[in-house]
């Protein structure tokens, strides 16, 4: 017999009982809604993100960081005030040693000051939001979902799905917040402002 | 009709024993004043970060009800379940592999690692590796595991033991953590200062070669979504990240029970975990991966299921909620047991009220018996638990299976059929008068009491005297 | 309103003060206490250490005794609990549905003191005059398993005289646990020191709770402390008037 059988089988063994439970969801459910800008600022600047609201991303960018910057293929390129490195399958050495990322996100929750990649073009691979010590992240007001749920809603499961609450940090020293571990040390978040506003 | 009893976790293997009982470690554990305050201030200031998050949202007590209802349908379907996440991962590029217990488990992840002729894994914190002695296996086998949490990193360098489901170093404080690299991690600045973030910083730069040139790693999960496949790790610094982004092969390990029937299922279990574990609205990081993405991580993913006892715990109708823990560690941090004792006293990877439930349950009650008696039965778990877990149910339930001691068992039987006669009742209360002379230190087991506080007088009559003659 | 008292084994031997006081303060009221003859013990020690079996027959026992009464009340938050929460749980354990059922009904109409006081009699001034300083413990059981919330200090802080001081750290557990005093005698002791360190923190002459056990162990460890704090049972507060 295999272990799967000897799991399956001893699995079945134990189970007594119903065979099904209702769940209650009698929490806040996914609304659709647009989530607040103001409340997303908050949050993100109170897990120590810095946030930019700009109608001109390459002078914001310019402003943050001069040097290299590693790019997902998609990117928008206007977002940019110097030719970048275009990541394809660039080498972890390479991508280590620019002096940021900048891409784009998929969903950004209000409540909880997060931005989620997916792993679209204008987001890229994983290795290039990670290995960079600086992550410009650009985001669109209709990314903006309200709370968690609302994200899980939009989210496509299938994708590798990066969600980024804050720079990197621990707890493990006395339970105190500290920030700047493995991870990007420093996280910018761009909010688009329409050119017309 | 036969009653599955289960198998539990082997004897010999990974660290759900510990060497002596509860009462005996924690007399030494309560000796250590430095501890005693570490535990105290990082308890503390725990409880009131996550007090504060939880009551920011109007809708807490709805998401406890249906992450514990999400949990028990899990248990009720589970052979399904976890049927269609093995299906979902294995159509996604994955390969799933079945442990019904620690060496199986141990033997599968170190045949894998030796395949790929890596020298060294990195690896994620996770519970069920710790579980299962992973690392000592690995090392038997030449293989070096290197723990890449700052926590378990600390407990590594220092050859200690964790002590925290969540922060595993809890019992250091940040002077101690100095001095542990100071002596142990190589190439260390010696100006190094007990600064947490200079500490972080340490960490940073000692791991990141390791990370960038090791081509195995292995991780736990806190999620396994049955109906898409997907799995998630929780986690703050970063280390996961590049344990699941930069090799070639990655190996999870997860218990059976961490599935959850499907994607919605997140939106529950994403606001419940980080607000009951670190405080935070939302952990730094969450990675979610669905098999093998073509270009993009890992190439080569395994996923290993992990009985190693849980089918036991599953046996047992009223203990089998212990299952639906999702190691957030609220219950450590609000326990006065723990607060007191530290991690280490339970013996077991797993400490604090879960652990006294989920132990003797993992191993059998015979060989954690004195561990469903670690608690004053004080319900503060149960507030705390974001699952709903009625730990102090369980505890109880448990205390009934525990073996007891053959006194005990006379003393006890004695004073059930006592207060079954109310004559024989009434003529022990005129006795127990006769204790005002026998001074105020009592021979054992009560010399427990006596030891620390003083008998109250025996009054001159019962209240049903008082009540007869009235 | 008649009212039968379930007194606990452990007011009835040894703090009976706090039992009495139950019984006049509710006269006083202008309610029939009665006590029902047979009533030993809950078996909550016999439940809570691991002997479910031999607990059965107290629970049997706790049922017939107190079934004929519209309303219970008892001196304790934890005897109440193990009446409400464990012996229709252990009667079903066992196999007896019917026990359990009956003791599901007893259940229902077993009051603690400032439970029957505030939701049953609806009065939370009941005319007590108690010129000390008071520092009021909720014990676990008090205000985890019956949820009595803050009905003891409402009752309190209509108290003519008192001075009621809040305990830091209220809400933590003493270390009594009933057995786990004795088998985890060095914890409960660090527990209890904690407790105590808190309750000399306020500077009150006299303690208080709703539970004559944890008052045992507390009053038993400021009494080897020599600190002069004494400890009254909520009852006794309440009962008492100029």
């Amino acid at each position: 017999m295999s272990s799967r059988d000897v799991v399956l089988g001893r699995i079945r063994s134990a189970l007594s009982g119903p065979s099904s439970v209702d769940v209650p969801r009698d929490y806040r459910p996914a609304s659709g809604a647009v989530g607040s800008l103001e409340l997303l600022v908050e949050r993100l600047v109170d897990y120590k993100a810095v946030v930019h609201r700009s109608s001109a991303v390459a002078e914001t960018v310019a402003g943050i960081v001069s040097g290299t910057l590693v790019v997902p293929p998609g990117i928008d390129r206007s977002w940019l005030p110097t030719a970048p490195l275009v990541d394809g399958d660039l080498p972890a050495d390479r991508i280590a040693a620019a002096d940021g990322v900048v891409t784009a996100a998929a969903v950004a929750i209000a409540e909880t000051g997060t931005i989620v990649l997916d792993g679209s073009p204008d987001q890229g691979r994983r290795i290039i939001s990670l290995l960079p010590d600086l992550h410009i992240c650009v985001l669109r007001p209709a990314q903006i979902v309200e709370g968690v749920p609302d994200a899980v809603a939009r989210l496509v499961p299938g994708r590798p799905l990066t969600w980024i609450s804050g720079p990197s940090a621990t707890s493990d020293i006395e339970l105190n917040r500290v920030e700047g571990v493995h991870g990007p040390r420093n996280l910018h978040v761009i909010i688009l402002e329409e050119q017309w506003s | 009709m036969t009653t599955f009893l289960g198998m539990p976790a082997p004897r010999g293997v990974g660290h759900l024993r510990g060497d002596e009982s509860f009462p005996a470690a924690a007399k030494k554990a309560l000796g250590n004043d430095q501890l005693r305050r570490n535990l105290n201030h990082a308890t503390t200031t725990i409880r009131g970060k996550s007090g504060r998050v939880i009551a920011e949202l109007p809708d807490w007590e709805q998401l406890r009800l249906a992450g514990s209802a999400i949990k028990a349908d899990t248990m009720a379907r589970l052979p399904e379940l976890i049927e269609e996440l093995e299906s979902r991962v294995t159509a996604a590029g994955g390969v799933v592999h079945w442990a019904a217990d620690a060496n199986e488990a141990n033997t599968i992840v170190t045949d894998l690692v030796r395949a790929t002729g890596s020298p060294r894994v990195i690896k994620i914190k996770s519970m069920a590796t710790q579980e299962i002695g992973l690392n000592e296996a690995l090392e038997e086998a030449g293989i070096q595991p290197v723990e890449t949490d700052l926590a378990e990193l600390i407990v590594q360098l220092g050859k200690d033991q964790p002590s925290h489901i969540l922060v595993p170093a809890i019992h250091r404080n940040r002077t101690e953590i100095r001095d542990i690299f100071l002596r142990e991690m190589p190439g260390v600045d010696p100006a190094l200062t007990d600064d947490p973030p200079v500490l972080a910083a340490a960490a940073r730069r000692y791991l990141r070669e390791t990370f960038l040139s090791t081509s195995v790693a292995v991780s736990g999960a806190n999620f396994g979504i049955a109906e898409t496949g997907t799995l998630a790790v929780v986690e703050s610094e970063g280390n996961g990240r590049m344990c699941l982004t930069l090799p070639d092969t990655l190996i999870t390990v997860m218990g059976i029970e961490k599935v959850l029937p499907t994607w919605r299922d997140l939106e529950v279990f994403l606001q419940l975990l980080p607000r009951s574990s670190t405080g935070e609205r939302m952990n730094p990081y969450t990675s979610m991966w669905t098999g093998v993405v073509p270009g993009d991580g890992p190439q080569n993913f395994h996923l290993v299921l992990l009985d190693n006892g849980r089918t036991k715990v599953l046996a047992d109708e009223v203990g089998r909620q212990a299952l639906h823990c999702i190691r957030c560690s609220a219950c450590l941090n609000v326990c006065p047991v723990y607060e007191r004792t530290g991690g280490h006293a339970y013996g077991s990877v797993y400490p604090g009220p879960i652990g006294a439930i989920l132990s003797p349950q993992l191993t059998g009650v015979e060989d954690n018996a004195s561990l469903p008696y670690a608690s004053s039965l004080c319900g503060a778990c149960f507030d705390a638990c974001p699952v709903r877990i009625d730990i102090p149910a369980i505890l109880v339930h448990l205390r009934n299976q525990a073996p007891h001691p053959r006194s005990e068992r006379v003393a006890m039987a004695a004073a059930a059929y006592t207060m079954d006669h109310p004559r024989l009742y009434e003529a022990a209360q005129h006795a127990a008068k006769l204790s005002r002379y026998a001074g105020k230190r009592l021979p054992p087991p009560l010399s427990g009491w006596t030891a620390s506080r003083d008998l109250p007088e025996p009054p001159a009559e019962t209240f049903r005297d008082w009540w007869e003659d009235r | 309103m008649r009212i039968a008292l379930f007194v606990t084994c452990l007011a009835d031997t040894m703090f009976p003060q706090a039992a009495k006081a139950t019984v006049l303060l509710l006269e006083r009221l202008g309610h029939e206490v009665v006590f029902p003859p047979g009533q030993t013990c809950c078996g909550q020690m016999h439940i809570n250490t691991g002997y479910q079996q031999q607990a059965l027959p107290l629970i049997q026992r706790h049922v017939k005794t107190f079934q004929p009464y519209d309303v219970v009340v008892a001196p304790s938050g934890s005897c109440v609990g193990s009446v409400r929460h464990q012996h229709a749980m252990v009667a079903s354990a066992a196999g007896d549905e019917r026990l359990a059922l009956r003791a599901t009904a007893v259940a229902e109409r077993t009051y603690e003191l400032s439970e029957l006081l505030i939701d049953v009699l609806k009065i939370e001034d009941v005319g007590a005059y108690f010129p000390h300083r008071v520092t009021y413990h909720p014990t676990c059981h008090s205000l985890r398993v019956l949820r009595v919330g803050d009905k003891p200090l409402r009752l309190l802080r209509n108290v003519r005289g008192i001075d009621l001081v809040e305990l830091p750290a209220a809400e933590q557990c003493c270390g009594f646990g009933g057995t786990f005093a004795l088998k985890n005698a060095d914890t409960s002791t660090a527990m209890l020191a904690d407790k105590m360190g808190h309750v000399l923190e306020t500077g009150a002459s006299v303690c208080t709770a709703g539970d004559a056990s944890c008052l045992m162990h507390i009053g038993g460890g400021l009494s080897r402390l020599e600190s002069g704090v004494r400890t009254l049972h909520l009852a006794e507060i309440l009962a008492a008037t100029s």
